[in-house]
């Protein structure tokens, strides 16, 4: 390990003072750090001494994820085979599902990266870890047949502009990885919405609708099961359709403290209240179904978990955890039963709502702050009765 | 004369990207080329004109409803653009709807009044005005040769991107067509813009 460390510093020298090299400095200090752990410490400040920092946070992102993506892997097989009416074997599901994902990833990756070392060379910085979780999100919430070079698009158009322009990792006010799903969403309508794009390679005859879009059309009689839409034998997303995968997820995330329970609670109260009240009025097939489908259809669970608990995104106070996840869930699903061009409002709502992050803490700080110093006067007057 | 003086608004005293004036419009009419430009042409003439005109008149206005004969100058000059493009280019008119008569509140032509033709003489003035408006109908022009490309595919009209590349896969970018993708190229124009003036940025 120390003959390892020895040419790691002896390579950090070269690269610092080489004329041809230091223009790669930055690529090459992310692999090196990535790799090995940093020698150099923080230099002022008070330090909490603790293994959670921002790599090891984003390692349990990563390993949440896991269960959706496996599952993912072998739905995707999973679905092309039965658009096809045949029965493949497991391991023949799993390998179509992640020869369909490897590309995706690949390029999310190199497009990404390229852009972070860009603006870290420019800057004189350091690449951070942000774009691992960012570069591992975005093919979850893409559809299978998505085509290469509008995922290379979207990575950069997000990398650039919901990141790197409002000064990188931590400064983003809009989640990277639902930005660069909008930009596809918005500039590339035809290879993300519809019926004919949700399973890969897909047989002809074979309508392959999802929930949701069999709800836009007001056809709820020709939905799935609910075990099936929560164990996630769906069309769909690559991460998004197992409920089950991605609260095995949750678990984990809420156990370690990574994601804030509050807020996925509260998205999730908040979508059942809105189906509730739409059950309510029940005018349209759409509004009459049960809360708890909405749940289970499309990107709601996944979004709710690692999407809406983005640390950066969202809002640190208690109080605004809770606002900001109630209006997520209620957001999605007005979107969903009322909008007919937008079948998943999931997108949409946790966008508006990273909006107005920034809102809400700051109401929420006043609101506490009013609360305190009402009782410090009340105090007051107890004290000094005139 | 220095020239120099007055071609400020094409570069380092842009209307649009140094003084964020009439983005509203910029954002409005640049999905394509030809209605761009003829709405940079127009405002350059309204913008020229209503200086030239006040700042003949500047000794004889009240400063106190000087805003109202402003008003009025501005609006004859834009019904008279108006009414020519209707005659001459109706297509174009038409795509541009509501946005000639507008020009009555571009800030642009308000500010450059206020700002310059009321205290210069008659021919400074109108080069101001003309500079402002050939400024602003620039950005447009740089902002509409992106957007028409890359959301239809298209310059001035005229199919540029080859037949087959669509059949290889490739697609329009719908987003060009919408509003938000123009105050995003605005945007990366006065970040270069600033990069390479640094007098420009601000702390």
């Amino acid at each position: 390990m120390s003959r390892i460390e020895k040419i790691s510093g002896k390579l950090t020298r070269k690269f610092k003072n080489n004329k041809v090299l230091s223009h790669f400095y930055a690529l090459f200090d992310a692999i090196d750090k990535f790799l090995l752990t940093p020698d150099s410490t923080t230099l002022r400040g008070s330090h909490i001494r603790d293994s959670v920092d921002v790599k090891r946070l984003m390692t349990t992102v990563m390993i949440a994820l896991t269960p959706s993506l496996l599952f993912g892997f072998w739905n995707t097989g999973h679905q092309h085979f039965l658009s096809y009416g045949t029965q493949a074997t497991f391991w023949k599901c799993f390998g179509f599902g992640f020869l369909k994902w490897l590309p995706v990833v690949l390029v999310t990756y190199i497009s990404g990266l390229t852009v972070e070392v860009f603006f870290a060379q420019i800057r004189k910085e350091e690449v951070a870890e942000g774009f691992f979780v960012t570069g591992m999100l975005i093919p979850m919430i893409l559809p299978p047949e998505i085509p290469l070079w509008t995922v290379a698009a979207a990575t950069i158009f997000a990398t650039l502009f919901a990141k790197e322009v409002f000064g990188g990792t931590g400064y983003n006010f809009l989640n990277p990885a639902l930005v660069a799903r909008a930009f596809i969403f918005f500039a590339f309508p035809s290879v993300i919405s519809g019926d004919s794009i949700w399973i890969a390679d897909k047989a002809d005859a074979f309508t392959g609708a999802t929930p949701l879009a069999n709800v836009a059309l007001g056809d709820i009689s020709s939905l799935p099961s609910v075990k099936d839409m929560f164990l996630g034998t769906i069309p769909g997303c690559l991460g998004e359709t197992s409920t089950l995968a991605i609260l095995i997820g949750a678990a984990l995330l809420i156990v370690t403290d990574v994601a804030s329970w509050r807020i996925i609670l509260s998205v999730v109260i908040g979508g059942l209240a809105a189906g509730f009240t739409f059950n309510l009025i029940g005018t349209s097939p759409a509004m009459s179904i049960p809360p708890y489908y909405h749940l289970f259809m499309g990107g709601f669970m996944f979004g709710a978990v690692f999407m809406a608990t983005d640390p950066v995104t969202s809002p640190h106070t208690n109080i605004g955890k809770i606002i900001y996840g109630l209006l997520i869930g209620i957001l999605t699903v007005v979107i969903r039963v009322c909008n007919k061009g937008y079948a998943e409002g999931m997108m949409l709502s946790i966008l508006l709502m990273n909006v107005f992050t920034p809102l809400i803490d700051y109401l929420s700080i006043q609101y506490n702050i009013n609360k305190r110093a009402g009782r410090q006067n009340s105090a007051k007057s107890n004290n000094n009765p005139r | 004369m220095q020239l120099k003086k007055y071609l400020g608004p094409l570069n380092k005293e842009n209307p649009i990207l140094v003084q964020v004036l009439g983005v509203c419009s910029a954002l409005a009419v640049t999905a394509q080329m030809k209605p761009a430009v003829v709405m940079g042409i127009s405002v350059a003439v309204v913008c020229g004109f209503s200086n030239l005109i006040l700042s003949l008149l500047r000794n004889t206005i009240p400063p106190r409803i000087r805003i109202i004969v402003q008003l009025v100058i501005v609006a004859a000059l834009v019904i008279i653009v108006d009414q020519f493009l209707q005659a001459y280019f109706y297509d174009i008119s038409k795509m541009l709807s509501v946005f000639v008569s507008l020009i009555i509140t571009n800030c642009i032509v308000m500010g450059r009044i206020e700002a310059f033709a009321l205290s210069h003489k008659p021919i400074p003035s109108f080069i101001d005005g003309l500079a402002n408006g050939i400024g602003y109908g620039l950005v447009l022009l740089i902002v509409s040769f992106f957007r028409e490309l890359l959301g239809a595919g298209t310059l001035w009209n005229c199919q540029v991107i080859p037949e087959s590349f669509y059949s290889n896969g490739y697609l329009n970018n719908g987003l060009m067509v919408l509003p938000p993708m123009a105050l995003i190229i605005i945007g990366v124009i006065i970040w270069i813009q600033r990069s390479a003036h640094k007098e420009l940025q601000e702390e």
